[in-house]
């Protein structure tokens, strides 16, 4: 099997280059303003796009995010709106859901992957779901053809790496850092020593997120990582603009920034 | 009959339990696994626990034989087991003492804790006061405002409370900020969970702190009567204190296991907190169990005139001892639990915690279907001091 997630990580390999992938809730800062944010930043230079499901108990994420989430479920974001996303932005763009466990469960851990695949999605982040419990979702997304895409921390054992990674597919999603979603001033140093600690266990490409928000931090990522994951920086922007369009527009000329410093040299 | 744990997946009760965490957590959740397997085989720390339970926690809790209570519940025998004559008032002394000695194995100087009514953390920053470690209790900013005496009462026991301004600022939302603290100060800081809820191993754990109120009283029924209670009533929330007394009588098929959960204005009312009678599977807090949730998985509000029965999960163990038939669980509504929690002043002079007023509201129910030949053993998991101003409310008692 090959997602169009898998197909970009070849080509921006084969280019020498990290991808940069958005991230947005579905339905923030609306359900049309979330599809246009998200459209603004792949004309901007976002090569993938990840789309939360927004969730009432989001453990690991921060107060921006958390914030923008509850905004969405205000909204009346659920299931249905999620997918509605994901069918407009699959069509310009590689993308992945990224949720916690509950509202696959609640929604049906087969069907979920089947409208994930049927709406063009390449595959999901489960950020709470451990692989001693995967074993319903290994299946289904073995039989969906879509990527499972897991979240280590610099905490994560050897050992652990290997089983975890020995599970994904699309690329491993490293946590710069201990702790929640977030912008912060610099980026980890613990981010660079956990990615090359899976680079000796696993050949999948290896994306960067937690605090990455600055065009200089994204190029420093850039340098050791296959992918710069950027989500509260955008949120932030759409958050702190008096009118959707300015938003929309900070959105675009920060992923066009961000997207400059890719290149390895 | 055995009601083993699926002892293949360690941490599970049947279809329940497990780890729904973040990666970052694992670790943790390993080392503290492994630091309570040893303990529990580690003679020095089993006495060292006892040894606290005797002279700080007050250990054994009495047993209480309640007759003109009684006369109102059939002319069954009612037992209390007092678990409101603990230090701090509740069970949860039983639970803070054993994790507080683990943090201390581990080597970590830091505690955090969540809160609703505020018994928890008070019982946490009371257990870092006497093994001087820091702590930081998480308490949603409704609470801290409904609840400002026990907020008093943990920063004179040197805690800093930080108020969760998130999501719906209760306990729900306090667990998460206490696991976003957790997944950044994993190194230093032990997350001390006051209930049978969460990532295993802390159902396991919790439960086995709480046990030695169902062994004390197995020994005392015994000793008092030379028999076993018909049935054994426990409220339930998170439900620790109702596994605590449950587990030890789990292979003693012949008594009746009740948990009586929070059903607020009534089920059909939707404002409840009885996660088992009204919820439906799925995961909440790191654990499959029961869950309030609509239909996009997103947790519902709960709602209860017992603080801390208001939350929208419940332990994996009492889910699976549901679902087996080895428990059975009923909501009591607000109203019934009141009208028993003034019945055990007026008829005992023992002031009930409102949680706990529903396991007397249970016994009532039961006691009449069961008649005088019956003998019901009631856990008194907390004296209601602290419900004082809520039962004024409600009684319109001036004060």
């Amino acid at each position: 099997m090959s997602t169009p997630l898998d197909e970009l990580f070849v080509r921006t390999r084969s280019e020498n280059r990290a991808a940069l992938i958005g991230y947005l809730p579905a339905g923030f800062p609306s359900q049309q303003g979330c599809i246009d944010a998200l459209t603004a930043m792949v004309e901007g230079g976002v090569d993938a796009v990840e789309i939360g499901y927004p969730y009432s108990d989001p453990v690991m994420d921060g107060p921006v995010i958390q914030a923008a989430a509850d905004t969405s479920l205000r909204n009346g974001t659920g299931a249905a709106e999620v997918m509605t996303t994901l069918a407009a932005i699959a069509k310009i763009a590689p993308t992945v859901v990224m949720t916690y466990w509950n509202p696959i469960e609640r929604y049906g851990v087969d069907k979920f992957l089947a409208d994930i695949k049927g709406n063009g999605g390449s595959g999901v982040i489960t950020p709470d779901l451990t692989i001693e419990e995967s074993e319903p979702w290994i299946a289904a997304s073995q039989s969906h053809e879509t990527n499972r895409i897991y979240v280590v921390a610099p905490s994560t054992l050897e050992e652990r790496l290997k089983r975890v990674t020995a599970a994904t597919s699309g690329f491993v999603y490293a946590a710069s850092l201990m702790g929640v979603t977030g912008t912060r001033s610099t980026v980890s140093s613990s981010a660079q020593g956990l990615v090359s600690r899976l680079r000796a266990v696993t050949d999948l490409p290896i994306a960067v997120g937690l605090g990455v928000s600055t065009p200089e931090q994204a190029r420093e990522v850039a340098q050791y990582a296959d992918g710069v994951i950027v989500g509260s920086a955008f949120i932030r922007l759409l958050q702190d603009s008096p009118t959707l369009e300015e938003g929309v527009a900070k959105v675009r000329s920060l992923a066009k920034e961000l997207s400059k410093g890719l290149q390895r040299s | 009959m055995s009601v083993a744990v699926d002892s293949n997946i360690i941490g599970h009760f049947g279809p329940y339990g497990g780890r729904f965490v973040p990666e970052a957590l694992i670790g943790a959740l390993d080392e503290l696994a492994l630091a309570h397997e040893v303990a529990l085989k580690d003679p020095v720390f089993q006495a060292e626990l006892a040894e606290l339970h005797r002279t700080y926690t007050g250990r054994p809790s009495i047993i209480t034989e309640v007759k003109r209570f009684a006369e109102h519940a059939g002319g069954a025998r009612i037992l209390l087991k007092r678990e409101d004559l603990n230090h701090t008032g509740s069970h949860k002394i039983n639970n803070v003492l054993g994790q507080a000695l683990l943090t201390k194995r581990m080597g970590k100087k830091r505690i955090i804790a969540e809160t609703g009514a505020g018994q928890h953390g008070v019982a946490a920053a009371t257990a870092a006061a006497l093994m001087g470690l820091d702590c930081v209790v998480y308490m949603g900013e409704e609470d801290t405002k409904r609840q400002s005496l026990n907020v008093a009462r943990m920063k004179l026991l040197g805690a800093e409370v930080i108020p969760v301004t998130q999501g719906s600022k209760t306990l729900k939302d306090a667990i998460n900020e206490a696991m976003r603290d957790w997944v950044t100060n994993v190194e230093t800081t032990h997350y001390l969970l006051g209930t049978v809820a969460g990532p295993h191993p802390f159902p396991t754990m919790v439960r086995d702190f709480h046990r030695v109120i169902g062994v004390e009283a197995r020994e005392q029924c015994l000793e008092l009567m030379g028999r076993l209670p018909d049935v054994i009533l426990a409220c339930v929330g998170g439900g620790s204190n109702a596994i605590g007394i449950f587990h030890p009588f789990l292979e003693d098929t012949s008594v009746r296991l009740v948990g009586l959960e929070a059903g607020g204005s009534g089920i059909e009312s939707g404002l409840h907190a009885a996660t088992i009678s009204g919820g439906s599977p799925g995961v909440l807090h790191g654990t499959r169990s029961y869950v309030l949730q609509d239909e996009n998985g997103q947790t519902v509000e709960s709602h209860s005139i017992s603080a801390g029965l208001d939350y929208p999960g419940v332990g994996p163990e009492h889910a699976y001892l549901n679902d087996i038939g080895r428990a059975e669980y009923r909501p009591i509504t607000d109203a019934q639990a009141m009208e028993a929690f003034a019945l055990l002043c007026k008829t005992e002079g023992i002031i009930p915690a409102i949680e706990s007023a529903h396991a007397l509201a249970g016994a009532m129910q039961i006691g009449k279907e069961l008649g005088s030949e019956a003998v019901l053993l009631v856990n008194l998991s907390g004296r209601g001091d602290k419900d004082v101003q809520t039962a004024a409310d409600y009684f319109g008692i001036p004060l």
